[in-house]
């Protein structure tokens, strides 16, 4: 009862705030975009508003999923509302929690309705439905969860511009981490290469979430892969969240 | 008897800006606030009041000391349940009605749906709310949003209170209502903990009163025992009295707007003095009784 009441007010929250209106904006833009683009381009028009249109929503759904996090934190803390929530009967676990979940639901309600109108705008200009779009949304979702968790872990120790920055550096570092196995092949000190591992390891493999190329191009994504996916993400998301209910714990709200 | 609230030994610091060495905040609280009382916790700005509210609270951790609210430790979520909170300039989710805000913390208290309902329209009506809670929070003005703090902290229906700074950017009026509504909790059974550092106010509410300064509790007790009832001294406004005169009579006072304002150690000699005027044909304009003030007290305290 308490984390669902964290989490629907968290949404709430994210709902009247100015989310929305940003996902208006990339409705607008992506309307507008993927056609004209369909229209300068050579080739199968279908494939490059999918390309375009999945493109613009993996890239707004990440802005939203990065700041919403660390703006709703910082603001409970910032505004002093979690004083008066902490002096509850309410642990920092159930909070951390309820938090959460309500900004998984606030992505998954602005991720459903850009693919909505993704789906739409599809079915209109090209007459066609492409339902394997819908494992690229799946696997952007875990991606955002991610994403999300990252912020919960920053901004229960940090000012949200450094946890802005700190989400922002590892989303971009984890979207090439795969470059650091092949980097670790060059390195010849035993150290580096541990150091290299470790960071390939510890870090956010955000690429194993994008098949945007394979849905678009219509190449095939084996279940094994995406089955893999989803189980890293579930994994990493449970790490982060207790990382962030450890610091949260030892953080002292003066 | 079970003490409400228990404080003892409570010390906290603060590591320094550069975490070189720890500030201290709190330096040893003692202090019991029984069941049915207001206990008012007194002290300038900086003292250590909301740390150690912050401390009843969990908010922040003890160095060392204990804290028992109703006989559990403070830190117990279950501790919690009976404790309703409002904190120094409370901030509240601009986005929400008053309503929603109370059905939130309610939620929070798992209360049910009936419950809840029936505790909102109780605790709406109590605070003066009553018509106006779809009002959103952040359309409210200081006042209603102490009220509707007010009201959020009585929701569950709790035997504690513990108000922050509950008068501060309350006009007469509000301050005046905010009383009356406090005294009637504290007519309904309820424990009332609250800092304050003004001191009219708490003059006029407290059972028992703290007074907390650089982390020490310099005094503690009864109001009516800190505050003396008993007159400190007399001051008789006097006038028609040439100067001279008065100086040669024993009459000598400090002159304010024609009067002679005579200051007088007891009743006794206050006959005296007023036989002496009528001698001189002088007239008594007043006789001031002058009482000793928490003010007194805590100014003295302070060192000014």
């Amino acid at each position: 009862m308490k984390i669902p009441a964290i989490a629907l007010n968290t949404f709430r929250e994210a709902v009247r705030n100015k989310v929305f209106y940003l996902l208006l904006f990339f409705g607008v833009f992506f309307a507008f975009s993927s056609r004209f683009v369909s229209m300068l381009s050579v080739g199968d028009q279908q494939k490059v508003l999918m390309d375009v249109g999945l493109g613009s929503i993996h890239f707004f759904s990440v802005l939203v999923a990065i700041f919403t996090g660390i703006n709703l934190v910082y603001k409970e803390i910032e505004k002093k509302t979690i004083y008066n929530i902490l002096s509850k009967p309410i642990t920092r676990l159930e909070f951390v929690l309820g938090k959460f979940a309500g900004l998984a639901l606030t992505l998954l309600v602005a991720l459903a309705s850009m693919a909505l109108l993704f789906f739409l705008f599809l079915f209109v200009t090209t007459g066609s439905f492409a339902p394997r779009c819908l494992i690229f949304f799946g696997l952007l979702y875990i991606e955002l969860l991610i994403i999300t968790s990252l912020s919960l872990v920053f901004s229960s120790f940090s000012t949200p511009i450094l946890s802005s920055i700190f989400t922002v550096t590892l989303y971009l570092v984890g979207q090439v981490l795969w470059t650091f196995q092949e980097f670790k092949t060059r390195l010849h000190e035993p150290f580096s290469r541990y150091v290299a591992t470790a960071l390939y390891y510890l870090l956010p493999n955000l690429d194993k979430f994008n098949v945007k190329n394979e849905v678009v191009m219509d190449m095939p994504l084996p279940g094994g892969r995406l089955l893999a996916a989803a189980a890293y993400g579930i994994v990493y998301v449970a790490a982060l969240l207790t990382l962030a209910v450890v610091i949260f714990r030892r953080r002292e709200l003066k | 008897m079970m003490a409400a609230l228990e404080i003892r030994g409570l010390e906290k610091s603060y590591p320094s800006t550069f975490g070189t060495r720890r500030i201290p905040v709190l330096r040893g609280i003692d202090l019991t606030v029984a069941p049915g009382e207001i206990y008012g916790f007194l002290g300038p700005n900086g003292a250590g009041k909301t740390t150690t509210i912050k401390c009843i609270l969990g908010l922040l951790r003890p160095d060392r000391g204990s804290i028992r609210l109703l006989g559990r430790d403070a830190d117990s979520l279950e501790s919690r349940r009976n404790l309703g909170f409002l904190p120094e300039n409370p901030y509240f989710y601009e986005y929400l009605t008053i309503r929603e805000l109370l059905h939130f913390t309610g939620r929070l208290f798992c209360m049910s749906g009936a419950d809840r309902k029936r505790r909102v329209e109780e605790v709406l009506r109590q605070a003066g709310l009553w018509g106006r809670e779809e009002t959103k929070l952040g359309k409210c003005s200081k006042g209603m949003i102490q009220r509707a703090g007010l009201a959020q902290a009585l929701v569950q229906d709790p035997e504690v209170l513990i108000l922050d700074e509950p008068f501060s950017g309350l006009d007469p009026v509000g301050r005046k209502e905010l009383r009356d509504l406090v005294l009637s909790l504290k007519s309904s059974g309820r424990t009332i903990f609250f800092s304050s550092h003004i001191l009219q106010d708490m003059e006029l509410m407290v059972d028992r009163v703290a007074i907390i300064i650089n982390g020490r509790l310099v005094r503690e007790g009864r109001l009516d025992e800190l505050v003396s009832r008993s007159v400190r001294h007399y001051e008789l406004v006097v006038d028609g009295v040439d100067e001279k005169d008065a100086a040669r009579t024993g009459l000598a006072g400090e002159r304010r707007d024609n009067h002679t304002i005579i200051r007088v150690e007891s009743l006794e000699e206050v006959n005296q003095k007023i036989r002496a005027v009528h001698v001189l044909s002088g007239r008594i304009a007043a006789m001031i009784p002058v009482k000793l003030t928490l003010e007194d007290i805590f100014m003295r305290e302070i060192g000014k």
